[in-house]
């Protein structure tokens, strides 16, 4: 048989990610905004640092165990997010979880190599995988943002 | 007997192309369980214990012709013999019963790293709650439980012993029929976990002479939603109830009731009826197939899948030497969630994650592993499609890599 689906979501660009993730590793500065989530199903664990200055993402880190989707998916997003002000990553990572789950999605907005991840849409029990790191970073920016309201 | 002419008794095979393996987490369910459902729903579909109607009447004699059914299949009396959910909601019953009544601030009860979380987290809440501690058995060098090792950690302040009839990560038999034989001369009461067991062997609790035994209905060709706890009557009929109201009563006085005697007191509320009744039929077909013939077609088909797999470079197995149908391995470099989607596309339905062994997969030192556990209903060419796919799997990410 042959493997046009699965082709899709291991592109080169994921084990590219993969194997070689950038802006791995954590930094030990309290100014960062941290979250650390764990999918106790499979056993895949992430912790994601984002720092914001003047609502932009100046900065992202991102480390972790998991499978080839999940790690890629974090070095991907870091990529993609930082330099980002607040309101287009939120808007990136809307774009990107509508197109992970197969729903439509904006093909114009700036998507970087995350776009790769269109795949997903036909491996439902990968979803988890594909969303972990920018589920951190939607947390990140949740707790940011309740700081920046109090 | 013929293993394709049992194979038309479930419908996935007659239908689709599939490669069953992931037995240990759930077995298939043949059409006269299902038939079984059906009866009850269609024809009956009434309350038991209550109504003074036919319909009832006949619910009523069906849901405890299972218990008598159980009890046959355990060697038990039928009062020994408690309707739960599944193995999770029997051990959870003991530990929150029995467990929360006579463990004291202090006491030792001595479990092992090789328990699936269900056999483990009820005691490590009672633990937590009474200030007791949790021992573990050390595991020898392929993590297995030993009489000897089991004894290294036996003491005087032992008052209970929870640990599995077989490993649902690694297909170890426990020894628990020594263990329960040194245990009792210590007065320890031993709650066997025996949701892989019950599937696969005979199981006579009366020869284990265990206290609290449980299985669950659906790793046995059985409906989801049933299990057993078995429990020796005098034990039993100490505990109290943990779950009150419906059907469990005796006389109910505003301030104060009394309940029935076991195994009613533990099931409150309407029973689960159909999923009891469906319970008896599968035990029925296991046994019309027979144990012996089960155990049989497990070794052959095991010796088969293992001598396969260690034919194979860069596939590590971590059970080489399991008692039972349970073999867990991965690809090295693999992820075992990345292998599972290209066993999903070749159809090979498998499991791929921490089997609910957390501790487990630490002395592995594996995030997770892969996990091929077989049944009666599995065939050789089952096996050689799953070598299909890890060499797909090790083919495909080889070549990104």
């Amino acid at each position: 048989m042959s493997y046009g689906n699965l082709e899709t979501l291991y592109r080169q660009v994921i084990m590219d990610h993969y194997k070689n993730p950038r802006n791995k590793g954590l930094i030990g500065d309290e100014t960062y905004y941290k979250v650390h989530l764990k999918n106790p199903t499979c056993g895949d664990d992430l912790t994601v640092q984002i720092k914001v200055v003047d609502n932009i993402i100046t900065d992202v880190f991102h480390d972790g165990t998991g499978c080839s989707i999940s790690m890629s998916a974090a070095s991907v997003m870091s990529e993609t997010i930082k330099g980002q002000k607040l309101e287009d990553a939120k808007k990136i990572l809307k774009n990107y979880l509508q197109m992970v789950k197969g729903e439509a999605f904006d093909e114009e907005l700036f998507m970087g190599d995350a776009i790769v991840y269109q795949g997903v849409a036909n491996f439902p029990a990968r979803f988890k995988c594909a969303t972990i790191a920018w589920k951190a970073l939607d947390k990140a920016i949740f707790i940011h943002d309740e700081e920046d309201n109090s | 007997m013929d293993v394709q002419k049992i194979r038309q008794d479930f419908y996935l095979f007659k239908n689709d192309n599939i490669v069953y393996l992931d037995n240990a987490a759930s077995t298939l369910k043949p059409k006269a369980v299902i038939d079984a459902l059906n009866y009850y729903y269609e024809r009956l579909g009434v309350n038991v214990h209550r109504g003074v109607y036919k319909l009832s009447y006949e619910a009523t004699d069906m849901y405890e012709q299972a218990r008598a059914k159980v009890a046959e299949l355990l060697n038990c009396q039928f009062e020994e013999v408690v309707f739960t959910r599944g193995t999770s909601s029997a051990l959870n019953l003991v530990a929150s019963s029995y467990g929360m009544a006579n463990i004291e601030a202090g006491d030792e009860i001595i479990t092992s790293e090789l328990e699936h979380h269900s056999s483990l987290l009820p005691w490590q809440q009672v633990a937590k709650v009474k200030n007791a501690k949790l021992v573990f058995v050390p595991l020898d060098e392929d993590l297995r439980i030993t009489v000897e090792n089991f004894k290294k950690v036996l003491t005087d302040k032992t008052k209970v012993v929870a640990l599995n009839y077989i490993s649902n990560a690694m297909g170890y038999i426990t020894p628990i029929k020594e263990i329960i034989k040194i245990a009792h001369e210590k007065k320890i009461v031993v709650v066997v976990d025996a949701a892989q067991a019950v599937p696969h062997m005979p199981v006579d609790v009366k020869e284990l002479d265990c206290d609290f035994l449980a299985f669950s209905g659906h790793k046995m060709c059985g409906p989801t939603g049933i299990g057993v706890l078995y429990g020796k009557y005098n034990l039993l009929q100490k505990m109290e109830p943990i779950e009150f109201g419906g059907d469990m009563i005796d006389y109910v006085g505003l301030n104060e009731s009394t309940y029935k005697d076991a195994p009613y007191k533990f099931e409150t509320g309407t029973p689960i009826i159909a999923s009891a009744i469906g319970l008896k039929a599968a035990i029925e077909y296991l046994q019309r197939i027979g144990f012996n013939f089960i155990i049989e077609k497990e070794t052959e088909l095991r010796k088969y899948l293992v001598e396969k797999m260690q034919e194979l470079d860069g596939v590590t197995i971590f059970n080489p030497h399991t008692d039972t149908g349970i073999v867990a391995f991965n690809i090295d470099g693999v992820h075992p969630h990345d292998a599972a989607s290209v066993f999903d596309e070749e159809n090979v339905a498998i499991r791929a994650g921490h089997h609910c062994a957390q501790p487990l997969m630490h002395c592995l030192k594996q995030v997770a592993t892969i996990r091929a556990s077989l049944y009666f209903y599995n065939t050789k060419k089952d096996i050689d499609r799953l070598i299909i796919a890890i060499k797909k799997a090790k083919g495909f990410f080889d070549n990104f890599i």
